[in-house]
């Protein structure tokens, strides 16, 4: 009690404390709660005067209240803890009093820590009070660090931030994982097992023997149980209880178990050590099979945006047999169509943020279609059959759209949000499966399925399909052959504009985006074959897979020209690629 | 063919001889102005980088005119586009210095344009203002650079992450574009930290392709370098375009700066100006000005950016601040030469001093480099950075690195009797050859 009488009077604590008011709300429970902060500054003065008796006042009644009730003696020790916050001038003084606050092993601290880490903790200026603050517009509203209640406003000028870096985020999550090892939600405590299992110390064996003790849900009992045998290796514990932890912790498999043993392997000697080396090999040689299975993810992964990319230009130039250089520009037209509709969404309906991308895809593919439909119409269709000057009068037309897109959103990134079901990752065995990236995939196939239905099962594709196969034949027949060419050019854009929906979820939208991807379009639909749907399949899936099996070993640079290289002898040796039309329609 | 295409060359050199007729009339009858060149691209890849720094000196000029302009003349800022095509990069400078006849050219990004337009500039005896970090091993006559050389940005960061406030990290992913910034970077980086104990093993380097978007493969390899048991950070040179997908992987992917920390020297608050910051808090970037510094003159800076380019969202960053600081000492030293004449200025910027924006002075010291101080800063939830680390004083811009056994005996110091950009101590002699 004296102790916390003495942190009372401390020179500018001292007004800090008395400024504030005792109410009890319930019997046998005090609450503190802050006075409006003009009152504090216009009676700064006075209450200096008064100082001695309101301290010898403040003492007796600490001194009643600790006896009264230890919880909230405890919570006045809690909030000198977290006024020296204010007087902390660096990062390693800040980090002692997050370690003086979690040693008082308190969970109330939860709060304030969580919020310094999240960079949330203010000091303001005029009393030196600290706060949690939550910015709402341009002012910042304050909040009680130990209650979370509200206790007014203050500008950004009158508050200054408690600064936090990496190392401090480190040990404030290492500190509230011992203290949320009791938390009732599970999430929280396998979240505390995950941290105690990466950072382990010999102290944290008793807690988690008590947490296991009366964990109830199993996956969650097994995490402690690690987080236990991480603990017991660092500790003197005997070498049978090591060995025990070891062959544990080798069961567990992931890289995070790797990381442990290796350093346990390192440090130790005798049986332990010849333990952590064998449960190391075992690891690695899992983990190999594991990589393995990663490539093929990861080339799926690539394939479909190769695919998605490459799908449009399988229509305009693999059924048409157009060499569209702007079809990159359909793709960066789609993702900036996003951009707007996140923009109005942002700006005007927040709450239909999730949706923007279902909502951004028929706009995408109206705005991409509309543009390809102008560009066939006054270009393209007066240079059928002359690939040249198609290839040189879409190259300018790609220009043109990239420096009118440039002109109109400025030369800068936009910023297009990932929904928060496209956001993160889930884990499958040792294989992380980033969401975004599976659901592009399931894009990807779904467009492609559409595209396959609307090229061999309606009217419409029978009609490109006669149109493609020859041209005078199909006008004979009756087909109004510009009109097709032109809905065919618009549907292989729209589509492109509907890829980039899908793509500006990975990659940046700026005026250059569809660069990036011309070439490797092109060279999906060449390698699986010009004029097959099926064929830009297959080429967009083996060329990821390919590329994501090199790039370990080679790199990004070497792998991309070792492909390449690959697709030219390919392309000697099959110069209609994989799946090459035959009869006649290939010369029309 | 062949005939045709002489009519389009006569034409169009045709059309050059009229432009260019056109062109010296209202320059000889505009003889109260001086004409400042900025040779910056505002079309193709690096247009996302280099038309704010144009808008940037625009705005500079427009500055120096509201305040009774220079040697009292108006100042005219002359924009020309080299379209991110490096030998229209030597074409545009010649142009200008030829055509328009400008005092001194403000410009180039990439070290390969930078590069491309040397050999004009030293034929032409005209000025350079070079605002972007790069990689060093070089100190021309008639360039000024005011980006940050490696042991500006490079070596502290790397100090930073090996000391106890940055995590002391002890193992190193050194990740980037495959060209020639990243890859000198990276080779003194290395020399570096095995100068500083690390062991050969604890150095992972990998370059990707310009543009880079598939990320997964990177990533994970890092991700399992990383769980070695020890300490991990990732250096990045990565440029520009490619920098999104790579921290939008890592976001993904759960690498948290608090485990695996990177920092990066080419992504400022404009890169991030495109993403979600929110799953990237703490990353890290060094840099010799933030648009967080809280300084006055940054916050005058940064409203009068606002009020030019008539938008309060657009960010201001690194290279801005080094053109503000180049224009200023290119503004100070006619003031003192008293002429715009190249030689003069050339030999009276040397030791100008001028405020930067974060709250001191800058100096041009003899080897045509800047006095800087360096920030390391953390990515924020807003998309700003916040200054974790700052050196205690300015640094001086080393041409020469003192890690790579090529330039360590080399120095440069322009002024007379030196005059020598490239001068080995160990031998005496003028003429050292580079890493470059």
């Amino acid at each position: 009690m004296r102790r916390q009488g003495n942190q009372l009077i401390l020179p500018g604590l001292t007004v800090v404390d008395f400024s504030t008011t005792w109410t009890a709300t319930r019997p046998g429970e005090l609450v503190l709660s802050s006075s409006p902060p003009g009152r504090e500054v216009s009676t700064f003065k006075s209450r200096q005067k008064s100082m001695v008796f309101t301290r010898a006042i403040g003492l007796t009644l600490l001194l009643l209240l600790g006896m009264l009730s230890p919880s909230n003696a405890a919570e006045a020790d809690l909030r000198a803890i977290i006024a020296k916050f204010a007087t902390a001038s660096n990062f390693s003084a800040t980090e002692a009093v997050v370690r003086e606050l979690v040693a008082t092993g308190d969970t109330a601290v939860e709060r304030p820590l969580g919020a310094l880490a999240e960079g949330d903790l203010y000091v303001r200026k005029a009393d030196s009070l600290v706060f949690i603050g939550k910015a709402a517009g341009g002012s910042v509203a304050l909040l009680d660090p130990l209650s979370g209640e509200k206790s007014g406003d203050a500008a950004k000028s009158e508050i200054t931030k408690i600064k936090v870096n990496n190392t401090l985020r480190r040990a404030i999550r290492d500190a509230l994982g011992t203290l949320t090892l009791g938390a009732k939600d599970p999430a929280a405590r396998i979240a505390a097992a995950d941290t105690m299992f990466k950072t382990p110390d010999a102290t944290n064996i008793e807690p988690l023997d008590a947490a296991i003790a009366s964990e109830g849900v199993a996956s969650v009992k097994a995490l402690l149980e690690q987080a236990r045998a991480a603990s017991v290796l660092v500790s003197d514990r005997p070498e049978a209880d090591k060995l025990a932890a070891v062959a544990l912790i080798g069961g567990r498999g992931d890289r995070n178990a790797l990381s442990l043993l290796t350093a346990v392997e390192a440090n130790s000697e005798g049986a332990v050590k010849d333990a952590a080396t064998a449960a190391i090999a075992n690891i690695n040689s899992t983990l190999a099979l594991w990589d393995a299975g990663q490539n093929i993810w990861y080339g799926i992964s690539l394939g479909s945006v190769l695919l998605l990319a490459a799908i449009g230009l399988a229509i305009t130039f693999g059924v048409m047999g157009v060499i569209n250089m702007a079809h990159g520009e359909m793709v960066m037209l789609g993702a900036y169509t996003t951009f707007v509709v996140q923009e109005v969404i942002r700006n005007s309906f927040p709450g239909l943020f999730d949706w923007s991308l279902v909502i951004a895809l028929p706009l995408a593919f109206s705005v991409a279609a509309l543009v390809g439909l102008v560009i066939e119409r006054g270009v393209i269709r007066f240079l059928y059959g002359r690939p040249l000057e198609t290839l040189l009068a879409t190259c300018g037309v790609s220009l043109i759209l990239q420096q009118a897109v440039r002109t109109i959103f400025g030369p800068t990134n936009q910023e297009v949000g990932n929904p928060s079901w496209m956001s993160g990752s889930f884990g499958i065995g040792q294989l992380a499966v980033t969401w975004n990236r599976l659901w592009i995939l399931v894009f990807a196939l779904g467009v492609f399925a559409v595209l396959l239905y609307v090229m061999k099962r309606t009217p419409w594709g029978l009609q490109m399909r006669a149109v493609t196969a020859n041209r005078r034949m199909a006008a004979s027949m009756g087909i109004r052959t510009p009109w097709v060419d032109a809905l065919t050019f618009a549907l292989g854009s729209g589509i492109a504009g509907i890829a980039g929906v899908a793509l500006s979820q990975i990659d940046n939208v700026s005026p250059n985006l569809g660069r990036g991807y011309i070439i490797d379009s092109f060279m999906v639909v060449v390698f699986g074959g010009v004029g097959n749907l099926w064929g830009t399949l297959v080429g967009a899936f083996s060329l990821g897979i390919v590329n994501k099996f090199l790039e370990p070993y080679a790199g990004a640079v070497l792998g991309k020209i070792v492909v390449l290289v690959l697709i030219i002898l390919f392309i000697q040796k099959r110069p209609r690629g994989l799946f090459a039309l035959k009869g006649r329609s290939v010369e029309a | 063919m062949r005939g045709s295409f002489s009519t389009i060359t006569k034409m169009l050199s045709a059309g050059a001889v009229t432009a260019g007729l056109m062109m010296s009339f209202p320059a000889r009858a505009a003889d109260d102005t001086i004409k400042v060149g900025i040779l910056h691209s505002l079309s193709g890849t690096m247009a996302i980088s280099e038309t704010t720094l144009k808008d940037a000196m625009l705005m500079l000029i427009d500055e120096q005119n509201a305040k009774g302009g220079l040697l009292g003349k108006k100042l005219e800022g002359v924009v020309v586009d080299p379209a991110s095509n490096w030998p229209l990069f030597a074409e545009k400078a010649r142009e200008l210095i030829s055509k328009d006849k400008v005092a001194a050219v403000f410009g180039c990004w990439t070290s390969v344009s930078r590069k491309s337009v040397l050999p004009v500039f030293s034929e032409l005896d005209n000025i350079l203002f070079y605002p972007v970090q790069y990689e060093g091993e070089e100190s021309e006559r008639n360039v000024f650079y005011t980006g940050a050389a490696p042991n500006q940005q490079a070596i502290p960061a790397v100090d930073y992450l090996m000391s106890e406030d940055g995590g002391s990290v002890k193992r190193w992913v050194l990740e980037g574009t495959d060209y020639v910034y990243p890859r000198t970077t990276n080779k003194i980086l290395e020399a570096y930290l095995k100068a500083k104990g690390v062991a050969a093993e604890d150095i992972m380097v990998n370059y990707t392709p310009f543009g880079f978007s598939d990320w997964q493969t990177e990533v994970s390899a890092i991700k399992k370098f990383g769980s070695a048991g020890k300490k991990t950070a990732v250096v990045s040179t990565v440029n520009g375009d490619a920098n999104v997908p790579f921290y939008k992987e890592l976001g993904n992917q759960g690498i948290k700066a608090e485990d695996i920390p990177v920092m990066a020297f080419s992504v400022g608050e404009e890169e991030l100006a495109g993403l979600d910051t929110a799953p990237l808090v703490g990353h890290l970037a060094a840099w010799n000005y933030f648009q967080s510094i809280d300084t006055p003159a940054n916050a005058k800076f940064i409203a009068d950016w606002h009020k030019f380019i008539k938008n309060d969202k657009r960010t201001t960053n690194d290279p801005m601040e080094a053109h503000y600081v180049g224009f200023n000492m290119w503004v100070k030293a006619v003031e003192k030469a008293g002429t715009t004449d190249p030689d003069k200025v050339i030999d009276a910027v040397i030791g100008v001093s001028v405020p930067n924006l974060t709250g001191g002075y800058s100096t041009m010291m003899p080897n045509h480099h800047i006095t800087k101080p360096v920030l390391i800063g953390e990515i924020q939830a807003d998309g700003q950075f916040e200054t974790v680390s700052q050196t205690p004083g300015l640094v001086m811009g080393d041409e020469w690195s003192d890690y790579l056994a090529d330039s360590k005996d080399l120095i440069s110091d322009w002024r007379a009797p030196l005059s020598c950009g490239n001068f080995n101590v160990a031998t005496g002699k003028c003429g050292g050859k580079g890493t470059n």
